[in-house]
């Protein structure tokens, strides 16, 4: 629990009001803030700001907010508006709120989602100064305060926040829904959690495979610039599903559910692990909203997945382009690391592939020899030979049977695993990716700058004084632009620290349970072949 | 060129005796021929000296074969199947991919691939050499064979015996023998025989021959799929330990631990799958040829059969005719006579080839059980 954990016990500091809060936001964000919560609010200030469409969603959703832009305005942001001043033009203080919307939130994200006014109170300790209270709806405030444990100052190392992350997500009960082409599978979404974050302990709701690609592309357009590991959401297969909603009820098409249906529940629990992501507004209201509205920019063959395709061949280009000074080793040293991790585990998971390919086939061949052999014993005529070579029939197809099992182990186990990874790692580049971004847009921008500044000087020579005035203000502008730039980057540079400490752990974790599993199948079912050799042994040698 | 090694491995149970013991004591692998060195120890007058040994190539073994087949004294008995040809164009052709893709992969990838590919080009060997072997050994154990003048030539004469393979002309007059062998065979197979032990001979053997032919595909297929299951185990292994090395977390230790035990896991697998091969497949594969060989043995008695019993219409249609009669007589007398040479050996010969059917898969799957439950357990 950090400082800022105080219970909100004292009104007159709560006052601070949600109106309040966005000049509190904005104070956070500027650089020269009052010494004397810096560091925390500093860290709050790092949180990933939404975008424009979470304000919108607020607004709709709580009234917290009655009066968005009079407060602004009012003797209370003295305060707030002598900090932005320093960076921007006073009577430019309302276009700067409507610039950058995503600043205006910069804190009030997760915690914000159906319990804004912890934020109130979290914030609360920060600044101290005069401003006029709003008394803000008290009951609102008490019930989530165990959101503090939740609310993860970032300085510190992430730990499965205050009390243990208690939670846990299946995906269950796949079920067609329709028919035809416009047929689905929905699955059934069940968590069970005792943090207080939600409503209740123990619901389920009805989804289906577009709104899970939904939420991940909201949650990718949300956090993934500012640095955010997303877990990828799972691949679509066109292939698969139309052999699902045409209906044909075979080995393949149940396979292929399973196999989504597992996936899906790996992409949720590895979701919710993110304690940024867990709190974001999307992802409770897919767990827990029993309607969801219709993901349509999702579908593969739609023009939106098609600009979606085209953006990314842009951005490739792009990315080759963009040469960038690399000042911190560290996040050289991680690039190369991810590089050659990438390499890597893609091998191994082709490796791992194949051998569930070649199994499969063992499995297959196994079964036909088994019958083989069964025919050989029924035509020989030595009696004992014959029952020998029919024990050995059915010894063989308890293997075949075991080699399959042992197929799917190593599928489901191992594979599935690898292969989130090598996803996984393509979103971390593409984290890499944007930082280099946010850095080309700040250079972008001081170049701009320093343009500016000549034409500026060439003016001032010149004496041209409306024009002059015009080019102070582009350039006060700018140089907002740039520190704003510059902020980013560090921000940028920040969270993915963070992140990738984050990613690293979780890797860690997650290769040894799931290999650990895997090798435990591997002797289950060298035992199970002991015991069946052991049975043939005693007919093999009772052949006379 | 490789030694050949000392166990061989005898996949059919054979009673030896020492008058007549025959060996394959040394093999060279030369390019593509290969050369045997068979010894002999006899205590028979026959051969000029008790102990003595030769240097052989396959194509030597192919003529002594063929020449018990065309013998016609030997009609009558079960000849020995011909050892296959040693084969090592896949595994040659493995390992000069193998050199030329070396720039592609890591050095210890290199050589642990290299270390396979030679371990199965042994084992390759180590097998062909058991089939000349076992050849011998069932020609110097079949008592009337072991006296046949060819062998003692084979396995005494030290100098080249000079058989060329076939030409071309020659493997198109065996095409078009067997082409004719066959469509007789079923013409003949279709004379129900008066003997009650021939006639389920005969059906049982068509069945057991197609049914181990089909068992011994299968179980090759099986092996197959084995030993490729076993290759990617061992590319696994490999990744992991790359993984492990590279790793800066905990996990590198993690990851080289268990690519040792892939490791030990592949070459657990690669075992079962050589012993399988060696045990059962092997097995089948000889039993296939020597029920092949039975077959012979009884499509020829039929064949007998068949000119014994045109013999007699003949003898009869000269006796009406009164004409040629003492030749139609002498005729008759030697197919029956020659019909029932080779019903009597014959008899004795199937008898012989059941008993050692029986004997050959009890130990084989006797062994093959203990082996996979030694690697089994070893894990």
């Amino acid at each position: 629990m950090t400082a800022l954990g105080k219970p909100p016990d004292s009104p007159p500091q709560l006052s601070l009001c949600q109106s309040a809060v966005r000049q509190c936001v904005c104070v956070c964000v500027s650089v020269s803030y009052p010494p004397s919560s810096q560091s925390t609010m500093a860290d709050t200030a790092r949180d990933p700001p939404p975008e424009l469409s979470d304000f919108q969603e607020l607004q709709d959703g709580e009234d917290l907010f009655p009066e968005p832009s009079a407060p602004l305005e009012s003797g209370p942001a003295s305060l707030p508006a002598e900090d932005i001043s320093t960076n921007s033009n006073g009577p430019k203080q309302d276009s700067l709120f409507d610039d950058d919307p995503e600043d205006l939130f910069a804190e009030a994200t997760e915690e914000v989602s159906l319990d804004s006014p912890e934020r109130d109170v979290l914030l609360s300790d920060g600044p101290s100064p005069a401003i006029t209270p709003i008394t803000p709806p008290c009951s609102l405030i008490t019930p989530h305060i165990d959101m503090f444990t939740h609310c993860s100052f970032d300085e510190i190392e992430e730990e499965e926040g205050g009390d243990s992350f208690d939670m846990h997500i299946s995906v269950s009960d796949p079920e067609k829904v329709g028919d035809g082409m416009n047929a689905y599978m929905a699955y059934k979404v069940s968590t069970k959690t005792s943090m207080s974050l939600f409503r209740s302990q123990d619901f389920s709701v009805k989804r289906r495979f577009s709104d899970f690609l939904g939420l991940h592309s909201k949650l990718a357009s949300k956090y993934l610039h500012i640095g955010y590991i997303v877990p990828p959401a799972p691949e679509k297969s066109i292939v698969g599903m139309t052999k699902v909603k045409v209906g044909k009820e075979d080995q393949s098409s149940n396979e292929f559910v399973e196999k989504r249906r597992s996936a899906l529940e790996r992409y949720l629990m590895r979701t919710v692990k993110h304690p940024t992501l867990l709190k974001d507004p999307d992802v409770l209201q897919f767990l827990e909203s029993s309607e969801l509205p219709r993901a349509v920019s999702t579908q593969a063959l739609s023009s939106a997945g098609i600009l979606r395709m085209v953006n990314k061949a842009a951005e490739a280009v792009n990315k080759m382009t963009i040469k960038m000074n690399e000042s911190d080793a560290w996040f050289e040293e991680k690039q190369q690391h991810f590089d050659n991790l990438d390499l890597q585990l893609r091998k191994l998971h082709a490796s791992v592939e194949s051998l569930v390919c070649h199994r499969r086939e063992l499995s297959v061949n196994t079964a036909l020899f088994a019958k083989s052999a069964a025919m050989l014993g029924n035509s020989e005529d030595h009696t004992a030979l014959s029952r020998a070579l029919s024990q050995l029939a059915e010894v063989e197809e308890k293997i075949d049977q075991l080699h399959q099992d042992q197929a799917n182990a190593d599928f489901y186990c191992f594979s599935e695993l690898l292969g989130d990874y090598v996803r996984l790692i393509t979103a971390v580049k593409g984290v890499f990716d944007h930082r280099m971004k946010t850095w080309q847009k700040w250079q972008d921008g001081q170049i701009l700058l320093q343009k500016k500044r000549e034409a500026e000087a060439k003016l001032q020579f010149n004496n041209k004084p409306e024009k002059l005035q015009q080019a102070k203000d582009e350039m006060r502008e700018l140089e907002g632009k740039v520190q704003q730039g510059e902020r980013d980057f560090e921000l940028i540079s920040k969270t993915i620290r963070k992140e990738v400490s984050r990613f690293e752990k979780e890797r860690v974790k997650d290769f040894k349970t799931i290999i650990i599993k895997y090798l435990e199948s591997l002797v289950q079912t060298q035992q199970k072949l002991i015991k069946y050799w052991d049975a043939f042994l005693p007919e093999a040698k009772a052949i006379s | 060129g490789e030694p050949h090694p000392g166990p061989r491995a005898v996949n059919v149970d054979l009673q030896t005796d020492a008058t007549l013991q025959v060996d394959i004591s040394d093999a060279l692998s030369e390019r593509d021929k290969v050369k045997f060195t068979v010894h002999t120890k006899s205590t028979l007058p026959n051969f000029k000296q008790n102990e003595f040994s030769v240097v052989r190539q396959h194509e030597e073994f192919i003529w002594l074969h063929d020449s018990f087949v065309e013998n016609e004294e030997y009609a009558g008995y079960i000849i020995p199947p011909a050892p296959p040809r040693p084969d090592f164009d896949a595994s040659r052709e493995k390992l000069q991919k193998l050199g030329e893709g070396e720039g592609s992969m890591t050095k210890e990838e290199f050589t642990k691939m290299k270390q396979e590919l030679e371990a199965e080009y042994l084992a390759i060997f180590k097998k062909t050499v058991a089939m000349h072997e076992v050849f011998l050994c069932r020609v110097a154990a079949h008592p009337v064979l072991r006296k046949d003048l060819n062998f003692h030539v084979f396995l005494e004469y030290n100098q080249d015996l000079s058989v060329r393979g076939k030409n071309k002309k020659e493997k198109l007059e065996d095409f078009f023998k067997n082409v004719v062998k066959s469509a007789d065979g079923v013409l003949v197979a279709g004379v129900k025989d008066v003997d009650d032990f021939f006639e389920h001979e005969k059906t049982f053997l068509l069945e057991y021959h197609n049914r181990v032919k089909d068992a011994s595909a299968k179980s090759d297929r099986m092996i197959r799929s084995h030993k490729n299951a076993a290759d990617d185990i061992n590319r696994i292994a490999s990744s992991l330990y790359t993984l492990g090395t590279q790793d800066s977390t905990d996990l590198c230790k993690f990851f080289l631990k268990v690519s040792e035990l892939f490791e030990k896991t592949r070459k657990i697998e690669s075992r079962v799958a050589a012993d399988e091969d060696l045990k059962l497949a092997d097995l089948l594969k000889y039993y296939l040829r020597e029920s092949q060989a039975a077959k012979d043995l009884l499509y020829r008695r039929s064949r007998a059969l068949v000119d014994y019993e045109n013999a007699n219409k003949a003898l009869d249609k000269a006796r009406a005719k009164n004409r040629d009669v003492l030749q139609a007589e002498t005729s008759q007398q030697l197919c029956c006579h020659k019909f029932e040479k080779i019903s009597e050996s014959a008899k004795q010969e199937l008898i012989d080839f059941k008993t050692r059917r029986v004997a050959a898969f009890r130990k084989n799957l006797v062994e093959l059980a203990e082996l996979e439950l030694k690697h089994a357990k070893v894990t």
